[in-house]
């Protein structure tokens, strides 16, 4: 990203005085410009920045899809002010701010495998594909497998843990004090192999010579850890730390599937509960504020990580 | 280095290790495997019957695909969605991308900044305006309405923007003079260059465009439209407690994945560390 900003500023910086047939050249790379990126730019303002205004706005009105157009009333910051006192929304809000910790505990898990698979294994390849299979999977035929899997009474996990001496198994995703965290562990099953591969991509630029430089120094596997794979992995991290933190603000599709936002809304989350206010109940108005609230959430996010990038990444 | 002789006993036990972790990963697959080859009083047998001892593979995936369910049906529109989106994808990704990095024009310095901040835009804050756009411009409950959603991806454009910029100037302004204009440069010269890094990107625009279950629930309705994602959830609903059948959909849903993936594994593992990218 910080690179694209970089470059950004080279083109269009002509000079402006120009003789008559540069000038007619330029015009004519002005209209292949346009010519060749307006596809996307038309797409992105009619799919994109067009419904952002739209969300922005509708996060003031009160509507019902039902009711047409006649139906908006413009209420100012009542559906902010509503959203703070939802018990239903600041639980989502809740469990999206549980659900960031399943960020560190996958990147702690894919740097250890990946560094495992990237200097002591053979057959790499088997790996990677192995740890990466979850990400590829359909959602919908992984979440199924994963229900039949926490089935309480006669799923295979619990049968297994009540071989081990294991009296009462949970309920899992049966259970409102087990639900999230069994699809927290999920996700984090599913994450690995994403972050595994990035890891393993950072790790092959670290420069060789560096540990070849710390073995003649006498360093140990720890020291070379903490001093060199550690600091030069930082900016793969932070990516995977800002990608990961933003990514756990979108998760819809495994509540969707699995529990619904249910039991009795233990695994609500933010975008979960707008699905179910704008498509199900049909809130158009209110659901917007929740989508504006999330935008907002996304946006701190990202202009954060910008601002800590200089500070924090050692390059 | 030293040559090294015989095996590594320490790189040994590693992989042993490893190997160990992975099954983690991939048991889940195996059983969602067997268990569409049983029958369905053998699925919750306990322990676990790795081969099952009586088949009925071929009866499991006769009932899923022409059975009361048409599960070629649902095949045929996610083949249909993902290709369609993955080759208008690709091209409006590259010949945007190759406008912002070769060619040097008036405002493209504010377009691409319109087209950069609308990839800090998440896709589901902007659901509920695109669900009313689309209700009033009849792109509602229709294939290509959904195609629509996929084509316009600013990631595609920011990554194959990368591979553009490494292409010389030099190509391009020696093209030029020799009297080729910017079409035929994009065609003949620069895109051949960055193929590889456009299948790449086509191959990972399938695998989300296949995967995309929120989109097809979003914006379809008729049931002889959906998706592989949609019919799976919807199959598991109504088969209720044929595990062994349920299980015979999840195979037939990943499968086509699993094949593209390991044709494209370097593509697809390389593309994915490269941009650092996610669906």
């Amino acid at each position: 990203m910080a690179q694209t900003m970089e470059t950004m500023k080279k083109p269009g910086a002509q000079p402006t005085r120009e003789d008559k047939s540069r000038g007619s050249l330029q015009r004519g790379e002005n209209l292949w410009g346009i010519a060749f990126v307006s596809p996307m730019l038309i797409g992105v303002i009619i799919l994109v920045l067009f419904p952002i205004l739209a969300t922005l706005v509708l996060g003031f009105a009160d509507w019902n899809f039902v009711q047409g157009w006649d139906g908006i009333q413009w209420v100012g910051f009542q559906n902010f002010r509503q959203l703070l006192e939802d018990d239903m929304f600041i639980k989502s809000v809740r469990n999206n701010i549980l659900f960031l910790l399943t960020v560190p505990v996958y990147m702690v898990i894919s740097m250890t495998l990946a560094i495992l698979i990237d200097r002591f294994v053979y057959m790499k390849g088997y790996f990677k594909v192995a740890y990466f299979m979850p990400y590829i999977s359909n959602i919908v035929a992984v979440a199924v497998v994963w229900q039949v899997l926490f089935q309480p009474s006669y799923g295979p996990i619990n049968e297994i843990l009540r071989t081990l001496g294991m009296s009462n198994p949970p309920k899992w995703i049966a259970d409102p004090n087990f639900a999230l965290i069994s699809i927290m562990l999920i996700s984090i099953w599913i994450s690995i192999g994403f972050n595994l591969i990035i890891y393993i991509a950072g790790l092959q630029s670290i420069p060789k010579d560096l540990y070849e430089a710390a073995d003649i120094d006498g360093a140990n596997g720890w020291t070379k850890f903490r001093r060199i794979t550690l600091p030069l992995l930082s900016p793969t991290s932070f990516f995977l730390l800002v990608t990961g933190i933003i990514s756990t603000f979108k998760v819809f599709d495994i509540i969707a599937v699995m529990t619904q936002g249910g039991p009795i809304g233990s695994t609500t989350m933010m975008v979960w509960y707008l699905y179910d206010t704008a498509f199900v109940n049909l809130k158009v108005g209110y659901a917007s504020s929740i989508a504006a609230v999330l935008f907002g959430f996304v946006m701190l996010i990202t202009l954060g990580q910008w601002a800590a990038q200089k500070k924090w990444v050692n390059y | 280095m030293g040559t090294r002789v015989g095996i590594d006993w320490r790189k040994l036990i590693v992989t042993i290790a490893m190997f160990a972790v992975s099954i983690l990963f991939l048991l889940p697959f195996i059983w969602m495997l067997v268990t569409s080859f049983k029958v369905e009083r053998d699925v919750f047998v306990y322990p676990i019957q790795w081969i099952p001892r009586e088949w009925n593979a071929i009866q499991n995936y006769k009932e899923v695909w022409f059975g009361d369910y048409p599960f070629y049906l649902y095949y045929w529109n996610s083949v249909k969605v993902s290709i369609l989106t993955t080759i208008i994808s690709a091209m409006v990704s590259a010949l945007a991308a190759y406008g912002f990095s070769k060619i040097r024009f008036a405002a493209g310095n504010w377009l691409f900044i319109i087209v950069l901040v609308t990839y800090m835009i998440p896709g589901q804050a902007i659901l509920i305006p695109q669900f009313i756009l689309y209700r009033n411009i009849g792109l509602f409950d229709n294939h290509f309405g959904l195609i629509m959603l996929g084509s316009f991806s600013v990631l595609g454009t920011f990554m194959l923007r990368q591979f553009f910029m490494g292409v010389h100037q030099e190509f391009i302004e020696s093209a030029k003079i020799d009297g080729a204009n910017h079409p035929r440069i994009f065609w003949s010269i620069a895109l051949p260059l960055v193929k590889p890094a456009v299948a790449t990107y086509a191959i990972l625009r399938f695998i989300w465009t296949w995967n995309d279950y929120q989109n097809p629930l979003i914006f379809l309705r008729t049931d002889g439209l959906f998706t592989i994602p949609l019919a799976m959830q919807k199959f598991t609903s109504l088969s209720g407690e044929f595990y062994s059948l349920i299980m015979a959909a999840a195979v037939s849903a990943i499968f086509p994945l699993l094949i593209v993936f390991i044709i494209g594994q370097k593509s697809v593992i390389e593309g994915i560390a490269l941009g650092g990218v996610k669906g």
